[in-house]
């Protein structure tokens, strides 16, 4: 069953990318479009650090390597979960009514409608700043480091996708996407690049416990770094972190199933 | 010159309709804002040295950015764009108006409209509770405007440049895919101007973007003003008719070029 699954997403994804590939420069100046957006605003944060040295005591690398561990999981996420991204539109014209027929999760095929490969432009932006950090910082790549950094963009992977999935849900209450959620997907790369503990009380817990951004990088960044945590959390808790992503999206896919039930057709 | 007006006009009211659209860029602008006024907020608090501007100029400078963000964030006209990949440009050359000013119109319309939905409701919500200082003075305030105006006309005067690039199609693309991040980048929204290194603040005084938010800003903070803001405001016109210059030069070699393949 699982074998069948991921033979039929290959299809799905072999379909995109063809189509994708019939415009070719197209493809490559939007990539190249993408990786100059993010890129410049990273520049835009070098030359804050050269003004001000450090922000609460972080510095460039050490800031890098949060940019990193937020904005790889986040690039990879808004490739792959595209067709959430666009789910709206399949509620809107009641083409979903067709996927309910069809003897397979509706999940996988909405996952299948598109995978955006120009994210890629993000994706390798976010790529080099991460590698430059890890090279910067004096950090001993063990293993075990290598493990929790891996395991924190997975797990930054899964929160992301959860949300998308989420945003996507919504549509079955209200059809119309719901922009603002824009701010917990968008915003919360805008926000977790630095570390959380920058910002002020209400607002980091937001992004500490109701969508745990800060579990992704904040937390398991303070193990590899070997430092001593100001908002108090273990090493255990580090350790584990990256896995609230993981449940996260659990509990949204949860969710997703809950607004199929009762989803009703717009009938257009 | 009354169907420009009317262009303007009609164009001006349709988009006023996307109210739903502007409530949404509203409340995640004012969420970035916050964001980032936050972060140099942070900034701010671990550096003694003296920086070009203080905490509290970069924090309204930072709300003028999230209201007036559409005044640097470009695309090339969608509608336009659709004409000249469907062949319905040539529609377009048989009206007897101008081409040029009949995008140059639509351009200024199409950025008129959602920048004064969206900014309103910053400036009240900033203003109120996040810090968005008063203008520094009475006559700035009006100089603000007027400036904000110019960068308005210098917005419309890219973008029509733009739009012309894309006779051209897979250059022009790759002219608006190119330029966009780095107009956005040179104009002020990613960071301040004055914060920019001093070894770059030349070329960013001699290049047209400055013109877009940072020159109406520093005019609002009161550090340009007399003599200054009057350079300023100098500068936004004279690249404001370089632009429209160019983009007609190119339209009038983009269309002798031009085939429309039928169908």
């Amino acid at each position: 069953m699982i074998l069948k699954t991921l033979q039929l997403y290959r299809s799905y994804m072999n379909v995109s990318f063809r189509s994708q590939m019939q415009y070719r420069a197209s493809f490559v100046l939007r990539s190249l479009g993408h990786f100059l957006v993010t890129g410049t605003e990273f520049l835009g944060f070098v030359a804050l650090f050269q003004r001000f040295g450090q922000i609460q005591g972080w510095t460039l690398p050490q800031m890098g390597l949060f940019y990193g561990m937020i904005s790889v999981p986040f690039a990879t996420t808004e490739a792959v979960f595209r067709g959430f991204d666009t789910f709206p539109n399949l509620i809107k014209s009641g083409d979903f009514d067709r996927y309910l027929l069809r003897p397979r999760s509706t999940a996988l095929q909405v996952l299948g409608q598109d995978f955006q490969l120009m994210r890629v432009g993000r994706f390798s932006q976010a790529l080099i700043v991460l590698f430059w950090s890890a090279g910067r910082l004096n950090v001993d790549w063990s293993p075990g480091n290598i493990t929790l950094l891996l395991g924190g963009i997975a797990g930054g992977a899964c929160l992301f996708a959860g949300l998308f999935v989420l945003q996507a849900t919504m549509c079955f209450w209200t059809t119309e996407s719901l922009e603002i959620l824009n701010c917990t997907t968008y915003g919360g790369v805008e926000t977790a690049q630095f570390p959380v503990s920058i910002y002020r009380g209400w607002f980091r817990g937001i992004f500490t416990f109701v969508i745990p951004l800060a579990t992704i990088n904040y937390f398991p960044i303070h193990a590899i770094l070997n430092i001593k945590d100001a908002l108090g959390s273990t090493p255990l808790l580090q350790w584990l972190s990256p896995l609230a992503g993981v449940l996260f999206l659990l509990v949204c896919l949860q969710c997703w199933r809950v607004g199929v039930r009762r989803y009703t057709s717009t009938g257009s | 010159m009354k169907a420009y007006r009317a262009i303007l006009v009609s164009r001006f009211l349709t988009l006023l309709q996307y109210r739903s659209a502007a409530i949404a860029g509203v409340g995640t602008q004012l969420f970035f804002g916050l964001v980032r006024v936050m972060i140099y907020d942070g900034f701010y608090r671990s550096s003694s040295s003296p920086q070009p501007m203080n905490v509290d100029q970069v924090t309204t400078y930072i709300w003028l950015g999230q209201a007036m963000l559409l005044l640097a964030m470009f695309d090339a006209d969608k509608d336009v764009a659709a004409m000249i990949r469907t062949g319905n440009v040539a529609y377009e050359m048989t009206r007897p108006l101008d081409l040029y000013s009949v995008w140059f119109t639509r351009a200024l319309s199409g950025r008129a409209a959602p920048l004064l939905m969206r900014s309103i409701p910053i400036f009240i919500v900033a203003g109120l509770f996040f810090g968005l200082k008063m203008p520094a003075s009475i006559s700035a305030a009006g100089l603000f405007v007027l400036s904000a105006f110019g960068g308005l006309l210098l917005a419309a005067s890219l973008i029509a440049l733009m739009t012309v690039c894309l006779l051209w199609t897979i250059s022009g693309e790759g002219v608006n895919r190119l330029a966009a991040p780095m107009i956005f980048f040179f104009s002020g929204l990613v960071i301040p101007l004055p914060l920019f290194p001093d070894w770059i603040q030349r070329a960013i005084a001699v290049l047209p973007f400055r013109g877009l938010i940072d020159t109406p800003f520093r005019i609002y903070l009161g550090v340009l003003n007399g003599p200054s803001a009057a350079a300023a405001l100098l500068h936004q016109i004279a690249w404001t008719a370089a632009l429209v210059l160019a983009g007609r030069m190119l339209l009038n070699r983009g269309i002798r070029r031009l085939v429309v393949q039928g169908g």
